[in-house]
């Protein structure tokens, strides 16, 4: 080096890598400076993808921004989805069911499948072997045709719910799930013969990016990318949510730090994956599959109107004897049907009103009246059947309206208090810190996002490498800038 | 082959975390406010003076090492609490699996705290993002600048002063206001049978 540096002059060079860039698994901007081909510094400028989740999550109900968490890691939205759910869930005090657990427990396990073949196929096709990446895929459709499958979409799920989820499993899908484990171990070998002892996987893997334990706890990594430095922290073991401390499992750790040793882990994760979701299916016992507490879990919806009556044919009718003219129900109405002057008698106008039932929760006084199977009816005739009584079921069914409409707009009585609640997701750890004024909404949402943390440590892990090894590198640790930005 | 199965069965058991927090208090009397328990979870509430001491000590202290800093993060009181921010530390140690969390008070008039990068690494990004999102400044830092939002970004969004919608903007866009006007006037030309 000293010789070449007295014939020439050399310069240092910067080079900016992204946001659009293949490589870079997202909107990541890095700002190398080379020396050669020597990496000096790397500088990440994250945040392309901001949308602000934590300030929105502040003016959403506590079930209204449970969709939003699909939106951050969108490779593993269900991994999100449970993290979300058991720290709401920890916060109101309450517990899903067993059955639910097993279930959250089995679908979270194969996001991680799912997430770990997307980064084995993107992480080796960055490296330069394409044919892993096709391979990854078939198995990845297979596990998104379940999802599908179990709760109707493929990505962005939303399928565990506070309390429990969404809808119980069928014996189909259980089988065709247990058909996809008896096979996936051969299909892990089959990746495995095309990388694991590949001259050029090795050479661009061994010795790159090597982290020791303490600096990686230092760092704040977590998941694979720390349990390739060989510290065995997993929440999953640690603080066990769900049904993980009723099923049997192994953490894979590595010794040397590099990304041969973070490959390794993922690949022995996914078995262990497997395993667990075998045993859920053993296991899983037979129960309901949300918690019965009413003041804290969204109650269903079928109990509101009866089937007999479906609320596409009702009609609302204003009792002019009981209407006090406060102008309430007017304000409410998103249809702008209903008319009239103060203190004086109001009307809907028939042809306009949407059957939202918006008046008639906001009326104090009982003036409005629902009546099934009016819909198209005339004023006059509408008043003789309003004089009628109302039929038994009726009115349980619109008493049960009114608290449902209260408690989808107040929210739920949480506790006042702090709380922070960590759960693994395939990339590492992923924390939810809630802060509750005793209000409906959170007051506080902090997302604890590993990528977030994961990208911050690129500088340390890219500093004295070439510029091919960056690329490997931003595969090692695993980022979804979605997450990231969040 | 170099990665072997662990079966983490058993974790050393180190002091209860009312414990811990006990022992904050006795080694720093002058520092702690309140002590507060949330399900099973502990805070400690102290001044922002001699924060950074007591984040080392429980760093490195042998018998608590809390190792891993699982998150940094704010919260603002604007108008419930005096004084208004408070810096939250969410510490945990691998080796005893213990976890406490520990808030550090910092008035809005002067939202300044020392920095914990020289302790936790780590620390780096999610003071920049505190930085950016509440506008606390953390003394020390080596790299101070906003993370998620550009540079030229006018204040700090998760305040609670911060409102969540911008300004009413006009409904239809200019372009295609043009483009109507541009079709009225063409209307005598459009072919007819």
């Amino acid at each position: 080096m000293d010789k070449v540096e007295k014939i020439f002059e050399t310069r240092e060079l910067n080079v900016n890598m992204g946001p659009q860039h293949p490589a870079t698994h997202g909107v990541l901007r890095l700002v190398l400076e080379i020396d050669g081909e020597t990496i000096v510094k790397v500088t990440p400028y994250v945040g392309y993808l901001h949308r602000g989740i934590e300030k929105l999550g502040e003016s959403l109900s506590y079930f209204q921004a449970l969709p939003l968490t699909d939106r951050m890691d969108y490779v593993s939205a269900m991994s999100n989805n449970i993290g979300y759910v058991n720290a709401v869930e920890r916060l109101f005090g309450i517990e899903a069911p067993e059955r639910a657990k097993f279930i959250r427990t089995m679908v979270g396990e194969m996001a991680r499948i799912s997430n770990h073949l997307l980064w084995l196929a993107t992480h080796a096709l960055d490296i330069g072997a394409m044919t892993v990446f096709l391979y990854c895929f078939r198995e990845r459709e297979w596990i998104l045709e379940l999802f599908e499958k179990i709760c109707g979409a493929r990505l962005t799920v939303t399928y565990p719910r506070v309390g429990g989820v969404r809808n119980d499993v069928t014996q189909e899908v259980l089988d065709s799930l247990w058909k996809f484990t008896e096979e996936f171990p051969s299909r892990i070998l089959e990746y495995e013969t095309l990388i694991d002892q590949n001259r050029i996987w090795l050479q661009r893997t061994k010795g790159i990016g090597v982290i020791s334990a303490e600096e990686a706890v230092n760092w704040g990594l977590t998941g694979p990318t720390l349990r390739g430095s060989g510290v065995p922290y997993d929440v999953r073991k640690y603080m066990p949510y769900d049904a993980y401390d009723k099923v049997e499992f192994e953490v894979p750790i590595g010794t040397e730090g590099d990304t041969y040793d973070r490959y390794r882990c993922r690949m022995m994760e996914m078995r262990q994956s497997n395993n667990i979701i075998r045993q859920c299916i053993e296991k899983m016992p037979p129960g309901p599959v949300m918690a019965d507490a009413p003041k804290f879990v969204l109650q269903p919806k079928d109990k509101m109107m009866p089937i007999t009556h479906p609320k596409e044919k009702h009609a609302y009718f204003i009792d002019e004897k009981l209407c006090k003219g406060c102008g309430m129900c007017m304000r409410a109405c998103p249809a702008k049907a209903i008319s009239g002057e103060k203190k004086k008698p109001h009307k809907i106008d028939q042809s306009l009103c949407l059957q939202c039932a918006n008046c008639f929760v906001t009326c104090k006084f009982k003036a409005l009246k629902i009546i099934p199977g009016g819909k198209g009816l005339s004023d006059e005739k509408l008043a003789e059947l309003a004089a009628q009584p109302v039929p038994e079921e009726i009115k349980q069914a619109s008493e049960y309206l009114i608290q449902h409409f209260d408690f989808i707009k107040k929210g739920p009585r949480v506790p006042e208090g702090d709380l922070y609640v960590a759960t693994e997701v395939p990339k590492g750890e992923l924390g939810f810190y809630f802060v509750s004024d005793g209000s409906g909404k959170p007051y506080r949402m902090r997302v604890r996002a590993p990528s977030f943390v994961h990208a911050g440590v690129l500088p340390r892990l890219c500093v004295g490498h070439l510029v091919a090894d960056v690329i490997a590198n931003i595969g090692t640790i695993d980022i979804v800038l979605g997450e990231c930005d969040r | 082959m170099a990665v072997t199965l662990v079966k983490v069965s058993r974790i050393l058991k180190g002091l209860e975390p009312t414990e811990i927090a006990e022992k904050i208090k006795e080694k720093f009397p002058d520092e702690v406010i309140d002590i507060t328990n949330f399900r099973d979870q502990v805070s400690v509430i102290v001044k922002r003076g001699r924060v950074f001491e007591i984040l080392k000590y429980l760093h490195d202290e042998p018998h608590l090492s809390f190792n891993h800093l699982q998150d940094l993060t704010a919260v603002d009181w604007l108008n419930k609490k005096e004084p208004r921010f408070e810096v939250v530390y969410n510490l945990f140690s691998i080796r005893f699996g213990n976890r406490i969390r520990i808030k550090a008070q910092v008035p809005g008039d002067d939202p300044k705290i020392t920095s914990v990068v020289p302790i936790w690494a780590g620390a780096n990004w999610h003071e920049r993002e505190c930085y950016d999102m509440f506008g606390i400044i953390f003394t020390g830092h080596p790299d101070l600048r906003r993370i998620l939002l550009p540079e030229d970004w006018e204040g700090h969004p998760l305040r609670k002063d911060y409102p969540l919608k911008g300004p009413e903007l006009e409904k239809d866009w200019e372009g295609f206001k043009e483009l109507i006007k541009k079709s009225e006037e063409l209307k005598e030309y459009i072919w007819k049978e």
